[in-house]
Parts: structure tokens; C-alpha cells; sequence
């Protein structure tokens, strides 16, 4: 026998259910008085640094059906790639920037919106710059553990093309399904399958 | 949220560990309905944590307010309170290092003594409770404790089976330091006998990892002729040292 590391091990992940809203979006649900406003709900503020932007996301099962019961967060870098974040080494982020929103879809249409700002260009381990990209985690009745990808941008397809994560999809044709899609009126449109021939990837990070 | 500081020792900057996929319930799961048509059937891409992952938000105790971790009275009308048994549940987040983690931002919901949601999609026929409102949240302190006072949730039946049954419990979100610790859990009571029937709960393969996920009922932290207390650690991926590991300047 040699030495026991005592490690713990995670606490396994459960669905959030269908009533995550009643935790997480109280005054979404109809829950007023308990908290001032839903955490997340704004990311921005008149002072925020950088190119605003709206994304829209809806979030598909394997038969075509937006999900009306997920709940979704993001998480990005601020315009000038940095983190709002105690662990965020290389700077201080702008101050009016959160980089983190959580909505709930919309119970009747599935979309869900972020205003946000659109995040700079982050370091990779080797010195790479990675794509600008915006952290998508899904949780929702019916799935077990948090669904963890990312948004890039259209319009950035040299940076995309040369990104470290974009770059180690095996089947260079799911790379399209992290890139969003820009809307007539300039907004982001991304949609997330769940399964499909149109299945989104998701990331085991 | 990031301009505070975590009130702890020195700040860590390592990726976490890899998640052990064979722990957690597999994405399809064919006993809870629902995760058939929910669930990713392609190989998940694995990737070390970038700064993307390894960073994370914080929150302040600024965010909170004075009944957060009173679901009794946080939504009770003034001079009453939430019906059912009352308990405190208390515990540590830690990781898998066993180390306290500080600063970490836990929400919770869970339904009434009866079994019922406040929620416009609930159908259960037991009654509303109009003391009830169901979430709360707090912050760990700088040892990774928490507790928070509630009472304690009725089972409900749920369309899956014709007769299935949640066992009471309390849903968990937590955020550690990093975005790649984010997790959502639910705590089940020790004893209840709806545990092992539930297809929610077996999902997840192992009885051991299930066993995790089960307060004690703790009577030397039980308030006399007050609340019963149940005890209920989390646990987040552990944390790599950055020692040795070829960094940019800067970075
Ligand atoms: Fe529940």
C-alpha cells in the first residue's frame, strides 16, 4: 500500500429542475420582495468601456423544441480581454463591467437576451490569443450536469480560424455551431441544439 | 463582485481538476424521462481550463440582505412565518483538496412543508403556503462555513412513472472562485425512504457519490425547542498549484 492522497471527490451534480427560476430568478418567476432584482440581470451600466452588443440565445431539444425552462449564464472578458475576477492577474477589469449574466428563457418563446459589451481577446496558456468568445453554461429539467460551451463571433473569422480551442474540433464542420450568427439589426443570434446533426459542441473543461 | 477581494490566504491561479465524468449521472438517463431529449449524444470536448474557466465571479456580501438565509421569513407576511418543521442546515464548501473555500456564493429553493412549489407551472394539489416563498442564499466565510435557516420540504409526486416521488429536499447552486467549479446539487434528509425510489437520484450511478448528497441529522447543533439541525458539506473540483507549470510573464 503506498500513501492515500485524501482527496475528496466533487459533489455530484443534479438537474436544476423545472422550478430553478424560484432560486435563481425569483422576480423572473413572480417572486418580488425577497431580493431587490435577480442577480445577473444586468452586466452593463451608462459607463461601461467597449462596443455594445445584444445575444440573442435559444437553447433546442432533439426534437427542434426551444427549451422554456432552462436557464442559462454567461460568463466573458471585458472589451479589453480582461476578467472581472479576484483571480484576474494581469490587470484590473472595467469596474462597470460584471461579465457575468444569468437569464431564464422566455416561458412562452424560449429566447433569452444578454446586453453585454463584446469581450477582447484572452491569452491562451502557450501565449496564443484565443477569439473573442462568451462562456455559455445551460442548466435546465432534464439535464444532469451543466452544459459548458462557448459563443464566438462571425465577424472574426481570422481570429477564429487560428483560435486554440476552435482549432482542436476534430470535425471541422461543428466548428459553425459555436460561432453565432449576426441579425439584420446587428444583434447576435445563437442558437444551442442539444442533439441533432446540428448538436452544438460541449466542452468537458 | 471582482473588485472585492476573497477574504482568504493568498490567492490561487491554478487550473482545476478534471471532473470525473464517471462519478456525476451521464447526460442520458433514460429513468428521468426528460434527460432523453435533453441530452448531448456526441463525445464532450475535454480541454485543460484556459483564464476563460479558471477565473470566475465573485460575489460580496454587499449582495445580500438581512433575511437571504432566512427562508422562514424572508417572504412571510411581518409578525408571521413559514409553516413546517423549522431546521437550520449548515455546513462547509470545500474542495477536493479538502481545503475551506471562502467567499462562495450558495443559493437554494426548494418547495413548502406540503410538497409545493411557489410556481406558475406547478400543478401538485397540496396547498400554498402564503408565508412561503421558497429561496434564500448566503456566503461562506473565510473558513468556507455557511448555514442558513428554513423549514423542512414536504416529498412530491412528479410526471415521470405514474407514481413517482421526489424525497424532500433543498436544490443548491454554488459558485466557487473559478467558473469551472459552477455546480447545481440537491440535498436530500437522512432517513427518508424516497431516496433510493426516486429516478432523479438514480441517475447517478454510484451509491457512495448518492450518499453525498444526504444531510445528517446533527442533535448537537440542534437548537432546543427551536430548529433540528442537519449538517450538509459540498464539495468543488480541487484546485491545481501553478508550481512548476511553464506560464507566460505576465500571465
Ligand atoms: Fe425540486
Amino acid at each position: 500500500m503506498a500513501q492515500p492522497l485524501d482527496r475528496l471527490k466533487e459533489s455530484p451534480s443534479q438537474t436544476a429542475g423545472p422550478y430553478v427560476h424560484i432560486g435563481l430568478t425569483p422576480n423572473f418567476c413572480g417572486i418580488e420582495g425577497v431580493y431587490a432584482e435577480d442577480l445577473g440581470a444586468s452586466m452593463v451600466n451608462d459607463r461601461t468601456r467597449g462596443e455594445r452588443i445584444t445575444v440573442h440565445a435559444r437553447i433546442f431539444d432533439g426534437t427542434g423544441t426551444p427549451l422554456r425552462d432552462a436557464l442559462v449564464e454567461i460568463w466573458q472578458a471585458d472589451a479589453e480581454g480582461l476578467y472581472n475576477s479576484p483571480t484576474e492577474m494581469r490587470g484590473t477589469s472595467d469596474p462597470n463591467f460584471t461579465g457575468w449574466g444569468r437569464k431564464a428563457t422566455d416561458m412562452e418563446s424560449g429566447e433569452c437576451v444578454f446586453d453585454t459589451v463584446k469581450p477582447g481577446r484572452v491569452p491562451f496558456k502557450d501565449g496564443r490569443r484565443m477569439a473573442p468568445h462568451i462562456t455559455f453554461w445551460i442548466v435546465a429539467r432534464g439535464i444532469n450536469i451543466g452544459l459548458h460551451t462557448r459563443m464566438y463571433f462571425p465577424e472574426e473569422e481570422k481570429a477564429n480560424a487560428e483560435d486554440p480551442i476552435l482549432t482542436r474540433i476534430e470535425h471541422k464542420a461543428r466548428v459553425s455551431t459555436l460561432i453565432a450568427e449576426r441579425a439584420d439589426d446587428g444583434t447576435y443570434v445563437f442558437d444551442i441544439h442539444l442533439q441533432g446533426e446540428k448538436e452544438t459542441v460541449f466542452f468537458d473543461i | 463582485m471582482g473588485a472585492e477581494r476573497l477574504p482568504n490566504h493568498k490567492l490561487e491561479t491554478g487550473a482545476f481538476f478534471q471532473r470525473d465524468r464517471a462519478w456525476h449521472a451521464p447526460a442520458l438517463t433514460p429513468g428521468y424521462k426528460t434527460s432523453v431529449l435533453r441530452s448531448p449524444q456526441k463525445a464532450l470536448l475535454s480541454l485543460d481550463n484556459s483564464l476563460s474557466e479558471i477565473n470566475g465571479p465573485v460575489f460580496g456580501h454587499h449582495v445580500l440582505g438581512e433575511l437571504d438565509n432566512d427562508l422562514i421569513h424572508n417572504f412571510a407576511r411581518a409578525g408571521e412565518s413559514a409553516v413546517g418543521p423549522r431546521i437550520v442546515v449548515y455546513g462547509r464548501v470545500l474542495d477536493e483538496r479538502g481545503k475551506g473555500v471562502s467567499g462562495a456564493l450558495l443559493e437554494f429553493w426548494q418547495a413548502n412543508a406540503g410538497g409545493r412549489y411557489r410556481h406558475k407551472k406547478e400543478g401538485y394539489l397540496a396547498a400554498l403556503d402564503p408565508n412561503f416563498g421558497g429561496c434564500g442564499r448566503t456566503i461562506t466565510d473565510e473558513e468556507g462555513n455557511y448555514a442558513f435557516r428554513t423549514i423542512k420540504p414536504g416529498p412530491y409526486p412528479w410526471p415521470n412513472g405514474v407514481n413517482d416521488w421526489r424525497p424532500a429536499h433543498i436544490h443548491f447552486s454554488v459558485f466557487g472562485h473559478g467558473f469551472a467549479q459552477r455546480l447545481i446539487t440537491q440535498m436530500y434528509f437522512e432517513g427518508d425512504p424516497l431516496i433510493w425510489r426516486c429516478p432523479i437520484v438514480n441517475t447517478i450511478p454510484d451509491k457512495a457519490a448518492v450518499e453525498t448528497l444526504i444531510a445528517t441529522l446533527d442533535m448537537q447543533a440542534t437548537i432546543p425547542m427551536d430548529a433540528c439541525a442537519y449538517k450538509f458539506d459540498i464539495v468543488l473540483r480541487g484546485r491545481r498549484s501553478s508550481l512548476f507549470e511553464n506560464r507566460l510573464e505576465g500571465n
